[in-house]
């Protein structure tokens, strides 16, 4: 199950990683949510994607070696955190749209006292 | 041994932050309840320094979990002195918040954001867990995110989005490091994997989390060659919200870096330290050549963050107890005199409205105090004695000439000079030369002297009691150079 997880997560990534370096901000905020479930992906196959049993112990003892169930509580946490940014991304990008009239990152730079 | 004190400096000011949303509408009382609050966290933060002084390190298993399952928090003297000095720069520049901020930020849960990021940042000072540090990283970093687009200026939002796009990357490279690590050791108790990276034999993929994780804290912490979105974000926020930055922010980052390059990756990744040291080198040179070219206080302050950052960079990599100490010393001193320099700018700008050179002029005539204030900790920052900067730069120069740095020490010495034209640039056109048509306004500046005071006197104690203080760096140092007691003390004797 290995290598057809770690090519997907290669896929994602690469696509995220495309769209972040996009001019628009929209763009870079979907660049970055696939970015994140990539790793996501990663983190869920840094267990080992074996068939096995839940991780209850048993008696008798499972004839499967249990799962290891770590990954999948890292997992939840990355994506209530990755949530919370996105969320926050997308606030200030329509705040930055909207002081700014334009959503080209080109026109980020500049003002206030640059020489 | 367990004690419950090393959850109160992240607890603490949770729950202040949390009281804080609700005193939102009274900003006189939201004032005094975070200062009080801080100063308690303050008192904590001692009580933690002695006591891992005198019983060694400090280990709370939350739940009563035993070691490698559950999150453990681990204090050594490294990440109690972080927490010490993190409380000592956040009650200085809330007392200036105080007196320097529009009554609108103040509204918009300035002091409960402020807390949050203490939190964030006692948490990654004081967890032994790789994956609750990635957390702790978030909770400090979408903190600072609020902070920094607090008053939403144009200017502020559009740096702000760049910041966030910055970090947001650096912290999925975390996770990607922190997969990385789980996959070639089982665990993520840091103590636990310090020990289970002597058994793995890939050392191809440890080689590429070394760099990984080098990568994630030289973004968080502005090294060379990631450094360029630091002078553009500290300039956007207001000057006080920079200064706690300023000084606080990137040294998580720094220490992020001793603690897993000490605990991992310096025993087992022999490419490391040099890499480190090439790397402090360029930080410490291109920093401090960008500062000369500068023409705005704020920025020339933002610049020297990042060459100095080298220096703390440099103890690192030369790894011998003398230049580690010089290192954790170099941090602490530049923590309080960092800020301190930054609130001058901020004092300045609150009177005069801008901070940039050209359009200054005289302030030493209008006000003296300050004016002497920044002399002083412009002298520190470039290391003049008997000021705490020339403590850790000697510390540092002569571990690196005792360890073989010649390349490194030199760039060193130069930059601190550099430093020192630098700060005399920002004394001679700002503060001596004669203003033709200056307004100054000096309403709220004497408690904001006194804020400013408390950091610049902290940094000459520092200095002066150095044979006090230096102790305490030396058994940081030695914790960090033989991680074993670190690694008993969380797993137990086995």
């Amino acid at each position: 199950m290995d290598v057809p997880i770690l090519f997907t997560v290669a896929v994602t990534l690469t696509c995220g990683m495309y769209l972040v370096l996009e001019r628009t901000l929209l763009r870079v905020i979907i660049g970055l949510g696939l970015l994140s479930n990539g790793i996501n992906l990663l983190l869920l196959s840094t267990g080992g994607l074996e068939p096995g049993s839940p991780p209850i112990l048993t008696t008798p003892p499972a004839s499967l070696p249990p799962v290891d169930p770590l990954p999948q509580a890292l997992i939840l946490t990355a994506i209530v955190i990755g949530f919370g940014v996105t969320a926050l991304l997308l606030t200030l990008a329509y705040r930055t749209f909207e002081s700014l009239g334009s959503d080209d990152l080109g026109d980020l730079h500049g003002r206030m006292n640059d020489e | 041994m367990t004690s419950n004190l090393p959850i109160l400096p992240v607890a603490l000011p949770m729950v202040a932050g949390i009281v804080l949303i609700f005193l939102r509408d009274r900003p006189r009382f939201s004032r005094g309840f975070a200062l009080a609050a801080n100063l308690v966290v303050l008192g904590v933060a001692v009580t933690l320094v002695q006591r891992v002084r005198t019983d060694g390190v400090q280990v709370l298993n939350f739940g009563e979990w035993p070691a490698p399952f559950g999150i453990v928090f681990a204090v050594d003297m490294l990440g109690a002195l972080m927490v010490l000095v993190t409380m000592v720069v956040s009650t200085a520049t809330l007392l200036f918040a105080c007196f320097s901020l529009d009554e609108a930020r103040e509204r918009m849960f300035f002091y409960a954001l402020f807390e949050f990021l203490l939190m964030g940042c006692n948490g990654s000072f004081l967890t032994g867990d790789l994956f609750n540090m990635f957390v702790w990283f978030e909770v400090l970093l979408i903190s600072s995110y609020g902070l920094m687009a607090l008053g939403s200026e144009p200017y502020q939002l559009q740096e702000t989005f760049k910041y966030l796009v910055i970090n947001a990357m650096s912290s999925s490279l975390f996770l990607v490091g922190v997969a990385l690590i789980y996959s070639l050791t089982g665990t993520l108790n840091m103590a636990d994997i310090s020990l289970k990276l002597a058994e793995v034999s890939d050392h191809g993929t440890l080689a590429a989390v070394a760099v990984i994780f080098l990568m994630v804290f030289a973004i968080k912490g502005a090294l060379f060659p990631v450094y360029q979105w630091l002078p553009r974000s500290y300039f956007a926020p207001p000057t006080v919200v920079s200064a706690l930055f300023g000084g606080l922010l990137t040294k998580v980052g720094v220490y992020a870096l001793y603690r897993v390059t000490s605990l991992f990756f310096a025993a087992h990744v022999p490419f490391l330290l040099p890499l480190l040291a090439f790397v402090a080198g360029a930080t410490m040179l291109l920093g401090v050549l960008g500062a000369l070219s500068q023409w705005d206080m704020k920025r020339i302050l933002s610049y020297h963050i990042i060459s100095q950052i080298g220096y703390m960079i440099m103890g690192l990599a030369i790894f011998t107890p003398l230049a580690l100490a010089g290192g954790i010393f170099y941090i602490i001193h530049h923590i309080l005199v960092k800020t301190s320099l930054f609130l001058v700018a901020g004092s300045v700008e609150a009177s005069r409205g801008t901070t940039h050179l050209r359009r200054l002029g005289g302030v030493i005539d209008q006000a003296p105090t300050l004016s002497g204030l920044f002399f002083v900790a412009g002298l520190a920052l470039a290391g003049t004695p008997p000021l705490s900067g020339f403590i850790a730069k000697f510390m540092l120069i002569r571990g690196g000439m005792e360890g073989g740095y010649n390349l490194t020490v030199l760039i060193a010495v130069l930059t601190g000079f550099l430093t020192l034209f630098s700060m005399m640039k920002i004394f001679r056109y700002g503060f001596w030369q004669t203003a033709d048509d200056s307004t100054y306004e000096p309403g709220g500046a004497t408690p904001r002297v006194v804020a400013i005071a408390v950091l610049v006197g902290s940094g000459v104690i520092l200095g002066i009691g150095a044979s006090f203080f230096v102790p305490y760096a030396q058994l940081a140092a030695q914790q960090l150079l033989h991680p074993q007691a670190y690694v008993q003390a969380v797993l137990g004797s086995h």
